[in-house]
């Protein structure tokens, strides 16, 4: 190499060399080139694939999170929570990945209060997904996720409580799965009470937390509050006087409504047999049933002061108009009524409070069939309140051009015409009113009406309360119904019950009444099914429970009394039986 | 020369923003955080709420103030002749 002396760049005879002039255009459009594609790369990416590419990017760091929306309470009328949903945890399980040792699988059954065998089993069981216990506390729920166990993973739920239980079991029904309405308000008011979950756009970084908001995509509905009408105070003493009663009389079913007659409102409604919405593992369909709006029944004499109503109001009859029902017989075509005790001749009033078949037959039969339809119809009979409860049915009202005398006749005290105890209630507002009928409201009414749809005259419902608060008095037929300190009215019914198209030895005692009588407050309806303890008539059976959750309910109300203190009942006067 | 010493200052200007942005995102997602905890806070605050409401009306349950009131406490419902109404004075 020492032979050949370095040669410096600038003398290099290379330089002097002359290359061909196509090799630096080569070289310049070869650079060139990959300009443009790289260009051409870059505004493809950014200008045709930037959204794409964006998404892949925020995929990396952007979470879509859901927020839950809790289902709103029930209160009563004084803001005591009657139905609460409050969140609870499921464990569930990837059989597959949970293999837990020994010790483990201990633990977890003992946190889980279950037997380590059955965790065991649910833990070996086939398929991608198992429940291993649901609906736990959150607290425990912690303890859990504190084992860190392999597969086992929670789920959060809601659930459902009724503090109340089975007293209030009827008016709220229940959630079914997925906190959905199945029964009751929380049926009817589903779409109020049902909340929209809602989500959300966030960053998380890498530890999973969320660093920044993005964007609201839907923002969750909080289920809303609903407040009843019912007072719970009023719906404790219905329910169990109630139950007090079917005990003693050993009936088979019963209903009670306390209606506000000012409002409107139901501040209780009771039926029996009833059942724990809590745990509602032994549900059969009697206990689920509310009598009071889907099962109708003969309503009997309890139906008698809507004709003398009727009669009065078309100026046919005075209170005191005299009506000769003796020989306690009548024949109407070919059919013969009774009274189970002959009276001879009774006034309008004295009709109502010794409720005598004749005598309302008499007074029916002197009206036109359309007349007393049209009474009934407006009284609310024959179809549902559309309160909005599931399954309310509208009782049996037919087309007065179908009535034959007999049946006008027997309509007039309550048979051949079937009604639910809610529209029996209702209806007796036209009374405890002065002649007209609001609305019914299950929720709480805050500015009531001052007036409703007009049925009878005031001066008629005035003149019908007399009637009834006869009833109630020594002489009448329910001296049973009287409470100390406020001046009751009120009306008995003993029906015999229909079965197949044949009146058997079976009875449905009701009581329907209102008090205090100088400005009507509560309307109280009772109906015990099948008594059979002896005793079957209204008077005996359904007025003492009237009696008791009528006095309970203006104390707990504060009504002002409006009569002496001093008991009314005269100790062994026998009470006046009443006809069936 | 002017120019160098006007290219100094703008850079200056720049690192002085650049950091900042730096801290006031950072100070924005620490408040952030603070802003989930307070809200999950609030949350977990109402789900005790509706607890406490179940535990008060479970425990104030008529039912059970009437039992524990005429078991324990030997209590009773008055005869209608122990009544005594008070009128509102006028």
């Amino acid at each position: 190499m020492s032979a050949m002396k370095a040669i410096k760049f600038s003398r290099s005879p290379l330089l002097s060399e002359r290359l061909p002039p196509w090799r630096q255009r080569f070289v310049l459009v070869l650079l060139l080139g990959s300009f443009a594609v790289l260009i051409g790369r870059a505004v493809y990416l950014q200008g045709f694939k930037n959204e794409f590419l964006g998404d892949k990017g925020r995929a990396r760091f952007e979470r879509v999170i859901d927020i839950s929306a809790t289902r709103g309470r029930i209160t009563d009328r004084h803001g005591d929570v009657l139905a609460v949903s409050t969140p609870v945890r499921s464990i569930w399980a990837i059989p597959e990945d949970a293999q837990l040792a020994p010790a483990q699988a201990r633990n977890l059954a003992s946190l889980l209060d279950m037997d380590v065998r059955e965790v065991n089993r649910k833990l070996a069981s086939e398929g991608e997904f198992t429940y291993v216990k649901r609906q736990l506390p959150p607290d425990v729920a912690d303890k859990v996720t504190a084992l860190k166990l392999p597969g086992i993973h929670q789920k959060n739920e809601y659930r459902r409580y009724y503090p109340a239980g089975e007293v209030t079991a009827h008016v709220l029904g229940f959630t079914g799965a997925e906190d959905n309405g199945q029964e009751g308000i929380e049926l009817a008011f589903n779409g109020q009470l049902a909340g929209k979950p809602g989500s959300r756009r966030v960053i998380k970084d890498r530890r999973g937390n969320v660093v920044e908001d993005v964007e609201s995509i839907r923002p969750p509905q909080e289920g809303k509050d609903i407040v009843l009408a019912v007072d719970s105070k009023v719906q404790y003493l219905a329910y169990s006087h109630l139950k007090q009663a079917l005990e003693e009389h050993r009936a088979k079913a019963g209903g009670i409504i306390v209606i506000d007659s000012r409002t409107g409102e139901v501040l209780a409604l009771a039926n029996l047999p009833t059942y724990n919405p809590n745990n509602r593992t032994k549900l059969a369909g009697a206990q689920l049933r509310n009598r009071a709006l889907t099962d109708t029944f003969e309503p009997g004499s309890t139906l008698k002061p809507f004709t003398a109503a009727l009669a009065l109001e078309q100026g046919k009859v005075r209170f005191d108009t005299p009506i000769q029902t003796a020989p306690g017989k009548m024949t109407i075509g070919s059919a013969t009524i009774s009274d189970a005790h002959a009276h001879g001749t009774l006034t309008v009033a004295q009709v109502i409070q010794k409720s005598s078949n004749i005598g309302s037959a008499k007074l029916a039969l002197s009206m036109k069939p359309e007349e007393m339809w049209a009474m009934f119809d407006s009284l609310g009979f024959g179809a549902p309140l559309k309160l909005g409860f599931p399954g309310e049915v509208g009782g049996r009202l037919r087309p007065a051009k179908t009535w034959r005398p007999i049946e006008q006749a027997t309509m007039a005290y309550g048979h051949g015409i079937s009604v639910t105890l809610i529209q029996l209630a209702r209806a007796y507002q036209a009374f405890a009113r002065d002649g007209d009928l609001l609305p019914l409201s299950l929720s709480r009414v805050d500015v009531p009406p001052a007036s409703g749809k007009p049925v009878f005259s005031p001066q008629t419902a005035r003149e019908v309360r007399a009637m009834l608060e006869m009833a109630v008095q020594p002489g009448g037929t329910a001296p049973k119904a009287q409470i100390p300190g406020y001046r009751v009215a009120g009306k008995t019914g003993t029906a015999h019950k229909l079965e197949s198209g044949v009146y058997a030895n079976k009875y449905v005692a009701s009581f329907v009444g209102f008090a205090p009588v100088s400005d009507p407050r509560l309307i109280v309806a009772v109906m015990i099914d099948e008594p059979s303890n002896g005793k079957h008539f209204g008077g005996d059976v359904a007025a003492p429970v009237f009696a008791q959750v009528m006095s309970g309910s203006l104390r707990a109300l504060g009504v002002a009394s409006d009569a002496p203190l001093k008991p009314l009942v005269v100790a062994n006067a026998a009470p006046v039986r009443e006809e069936m | 020369m002017n120019l160098a010493r006007i290219n100094l200052l703008l850079l200056l200007v720049a690192v002085v923003c650049a950091l900042s942005v730096v801290s006031s995102n950072h100070r924005a997602r620490k408040l952030f955080t603070e802003l989930e905890a307070t809200q999950k806070h609030m949350r977990d605050l109402e789900v005790e709420w509706g607890q406490l409401q179940l535990e008060q009306s479970t425990v104030a349950a008529h039912v059970r103030v009437e039992k524990l009131a005429r078991d324990r406490l030997g209590m009773k419902v008055p005869a209608p002749g122990q009544i005594v109404a008070i009128e509102p004075a006028k």
